[in-house]
C-alpha cells in the first residue's frame, strides 16, 4: 500500500489551498500598515476604524435584516417542497416543479439577477407592486434561489426519516396535522436548522443579485465591501472579513457542541 | 370574580380553540396536499419562471432613454395592436465579435477550472472516503467550512496573495528565487484560481457521496484477481465513480460559466467572461435589451449542462 501516502499529501496540499487565503486574511486584519501585504506590526486599529464607520453598520444591518427574513421564507417554502417531492409521489407537472426546485442550485447569479430585476419592473408597470426597489425586492430575490438549497438540504433527510414512526401515530389515532408537529418536524429538525444557517449565509453573502434588485436605500454589505474592494485592498476589509470568519468559527463550534450532546443516541445517520 | 367562574370561562375558550384548530384542520387535511404543492409551485412560477419570459421579452426591445430604458414591444395606432419585435440586439450579438469572443473564453475558462477542480477534489474526496469513520466528518466539516465563510472576502483574499507585493511574491523576493515581481493578479491564471478555489467544495461533496458507497470488497476482489492498483482504479473506481464526477463537475462547470465577481476583482481588462460582458451592458451601459439577450445566450449555453446535472442527480 505505497499509494496512500501519495494521497494523504494530495489531500493535505487541497486542505491547505482551501484554507491558506482564509489564514492570510485574518493575519493580515492586525497589521499595522496601510499597505495590506506589508507588514509593519502588530495592530487592532482596523477594527477600531471599522466599528466606527457609520456606512459599513447600516449596511451590515440591511444585510442582518434581508437575511433573517430570506432564510425564514425560504425555510418555509424550500420545506413544503421538499415534502411535496419526497411523500406526494407522482403529481401533475412534477418534472416541472422539481425542475424549479434544482435549477437555482446552479444558475448564474447574472442571469438570476437581471431576470428578477426586470420582472419587478414590469409588475411595476402593470400592477404597481413592488413599488420601487429595496428590501422587499431583495428578500424576495434571496428567498427563490435559497429556498432551492432548503429543499435540497431538507430532502436529503426526509428521505431517511423513518415513516414507521408516523404510521404508528397515525395508528394511535393522531390526525395529521398533529403528527406533522409532533413527529415529522422533530425528526428533520437538523436539516431545518441548516437549512435556515445555509440560506441565511447564502443571502448574507450574495453581492451579483443584490446589485440587480436593490434600490438606492438599500445597500447591503457585499455591495459596499466589493465597491470598496475594487478600488485596491483595504486592510478594513481584512477586519472585517476576520470578525464574519470568528462568528462562523462561534457558531460551528456551538452547533458541533449541540450536535454531539444529542447525537449520541443517532449515531447512524451522518 | 368566583373560581368556578374562571374555571368555566376557561372551558370555554380552550372549547373555542379546540374548535378553530379542528377547522384550520379539516381545512388543511382536505387540501394539504394541494396548498404544499401550490405554494412553492406559485412562488417559482412567479420567481423563478416567469422572469425568463421577461427577459426573453425585453430582449426583443429597443433601448431608449427612458425609465425604465427600453420601448414596449406593442402599441396601438388607429386602432390596429402593432408588435414590434427588435432583433437588432441578437444581430449586434453576432456581428461585434466581442461576444463571441467572450462567450468561448466564457465556455473555456469555465471548462479548464472545472478539469482543475476535479484534478485537486477526486483525489481529496477518495482519501476522505477511505478515512476511518470518526475522521471522516471532521474532514467533510474541513471542505464545507469555507463555504460558510463569505464567497467575496474569500475571493479578495486572492487579491492579497497574488499581487505584485503580495504574500507569493514577496516570499519568492526574499528567498532569492525571483529577481521582479510575477505578474499574477489581473491575468487568466488568477481566475481559474479563484474558480478552483471557490467551486473546489461543490466538486468533492458529490464525488464523496459516490465514493463512499463505493463496496470495499469490490477493490478487495480486483486486488485478489490481481490487478495493480492504477488498473483497479481505472476499471473499477473511476467507471463507478461517475455520475459523481458528471455532478461535482456540473456544479462547478455551470455556474462558472456566468461568473461575474472572479473575473471582476482576479481578471485583468483582457478577462472577457459573459457575466463581466452582462455586467458592463446592464451597469455601466444602461443597456437593458443587450443585457437580455446576452442573458438569453448565456442560458441557452447552459440549458444542456443543466439537463445533464438534473439527470445525474436524478
Amino acid at each position: 500500500m505505497k499509494r496512500i501516502p501519495l494521497l494523504s499529501i494530495m489531500a493535505l496540499i487541497g486542505f491547505i489551498f482551501l484554507y491558506a487565503p482564509i489564514l492570510s486574511l485574518v493575519v493580515y486584519s492586525f497589521n499595522e500598515s496601510r499597505l495590506v501585504t506589508v507588514w509593519s506590526g502588530f495592530s487592532t486599529k482596523w477594527y477600531g476604524e471599522l466599528l466606527r464607520d457609520p456606512q459599513i453598520l447600516g449596511a451590515a444591518w440591511i444585510s442582518l435584516k434581508v437575511a433573517v427574513a430570506s432564510a425564514t421564507i425560504s425555510l418555509v417554502l424550500g420545506t413544503m417542497a421538499s415534502l411535496a417531492l419526497v411523500r406526494y409521489g407522482r403529481f401533475r407537472f412534477r418534472e416541472l416543479f422539481s425542475g424549479m426546485t434544482t435549477a437555482p442550485l446552479v444558475m448564474p447569479d447574472v442571469i438570476t439577477g437581471i431576470s428578477l430585476l426586470l420582472l419587478f419592473v414590469t409588475m411595476e408597470a402593470l400592477f404597481g407592486w413592488p413599488a420601487g426597489r429595496g428590501l422587499l425586492t431583495i428578500i424576495i430575490a434571496h428567498t427563490t434561489f435559497c429556498m432551492a438549497y432548503v429543499a435540497v438540504v431538507v430532502e436529503t433527510r426526509l428521505i431517511n426519516v423513518d415513516r414507521s414512526v408516523e404510521e404508528a401515530a397515525a395508528d394511535l389515532g393522531a390526525k395529521p396535522l398533529r403528527i406533522f408537529f409532533d413527529v415529522t418536524l422533530p425528526s428533520i429538525a437538523p436539516a431545518l436548522v441548516s437549512g435556515w444557517l445555509l440560506a441565511f449565509t447564502l443571502s448574507l453573502d450574495d453581492l451579483v443579485i443584490a446589485s440587480f434588485v436593490a434600490g438606492p436605500g438599500s445597500t447591503t454589505l457585499p455591495m459596499l465591501i466589493f465597491s470598496k474592494v475594487r478600488l485596491g485592498v483595504s486592510p478594513d476589509v481584512n477586519a472585517l472579513a476576520t470578525i464574519l470568519i470568528g462568528l462562523v468559527a462561534i457558531g460551528i463550534a456551538i452547533s458541533a457542541f449541540v450536535m454531539t450532546r444529542n447525537g449520541r443516541s443517532s449515531e447512524t445517520d451522518a | 370574580m368566583g373560581r368556578s367562574r374562571l374555571r368555566f370561562l376557561g372551558r370555554r375558550v380552550r372549547r373555542g380553540a379546540d374548535v378553530m384548530t379542528t377547522a384550520v384542520g379539516s381545512f388543511f387535511m382536505k387540501h394539504r396536499r394541494l396548498l404544499v404543492i401550490a405554494v412553492p409551485m406559485v412562488w417559482l412560477l412567479i420567481f423563478f419562471l416567469a422572469p425568463f419570459l421577461v427577459v426573453f421579452k425585453i430582449s426583443f426591445s429597443e433601448a431608449a432613454m427612458a425609465r425604465p430604458p427600453y420601448l414596449p414591444l406593442t402599441s396601438w395606432e388607429d386602432g390596429r395592436l402593432l408588435i414590434t419585435l427588435n432583433l437588432g440586439n441578437y444581430q449586434f450579438l453576432l456581428e461585434d465579435p466581442l461576444y463571441l469572443l467572450s462567450l468561448i473564453s466564457s465556455v473555456q475558462i469555465a471548462a479548464v477550472s472545472t478539469i482543475f477542480a476535479l484534478l485537486i477534489g477526486y483525489p481529496m474526496a477518495w482519501f476522505i472516503a477511505r478515512s476511518p469513520s470518526r475522521r471522516r466528518n471532521i474532514l467533510l466539516m474541513l471542505v464545507i467550512l469555507p463555504f460558510w465563510t463569505s464567497f467575496l472576502l474569500r475571493v479578495y483574499a486572492w487579491i492579497g496573495i497574488l499581487r505584485s507585493t503580495g504574500v507569493i511574491n514577496n516570499t519568492l523576493l526574499a528567498l532569492g528565487i525571483i529577481d521582479e515581481p510575477l505578474v499574477m493578479l489581473q491575468t487568466n491564471f488568477a481566475v481559474y484560481i479563484g474558480i478552483v478555489y471557490t467551486y473546489l467544495p461543490f466538486m468533492i461533496l458529490p464525488l464523496y457521496a459516490n465514493l463512499s458507497r463505493l463496496d470495499p470488497a469490490l477493490l478487495e476482489a480486483a486486488a485478489d484477481l490481481g490487478a495493480k492498483p492504477a488498473t483497479t482504479f481505472l476499471t473499477v473506481i473511476l467507471p463507478m465513480s461517475l455520475p459523481g464526477i458528471i455532478a461535482g463537475s456540473m456544479l462547478v462547470f455551470i455556474p462558472a460559466i456566468g461568473e461575474f465577481v472572479i473575473p471582476a476583482l482576479l481578471g485583468g481588462p483582457d478577462t472577457l467572461m459573459i457575466g463581466k460582458i452582462l455586467w458592463t451592458e446592464f451597469f455601466n451601459n444602461r443597456d437593458w435589451p443587450v443585457a437580455s439577450a446576452v442573458a438569453m445566450v448565456l442560458l441557452a449555453i447552459i440549458v444542456l449542462p443543466l439537463v445533464r446535472f438534473r439527470r445525474a442527480r436524478g
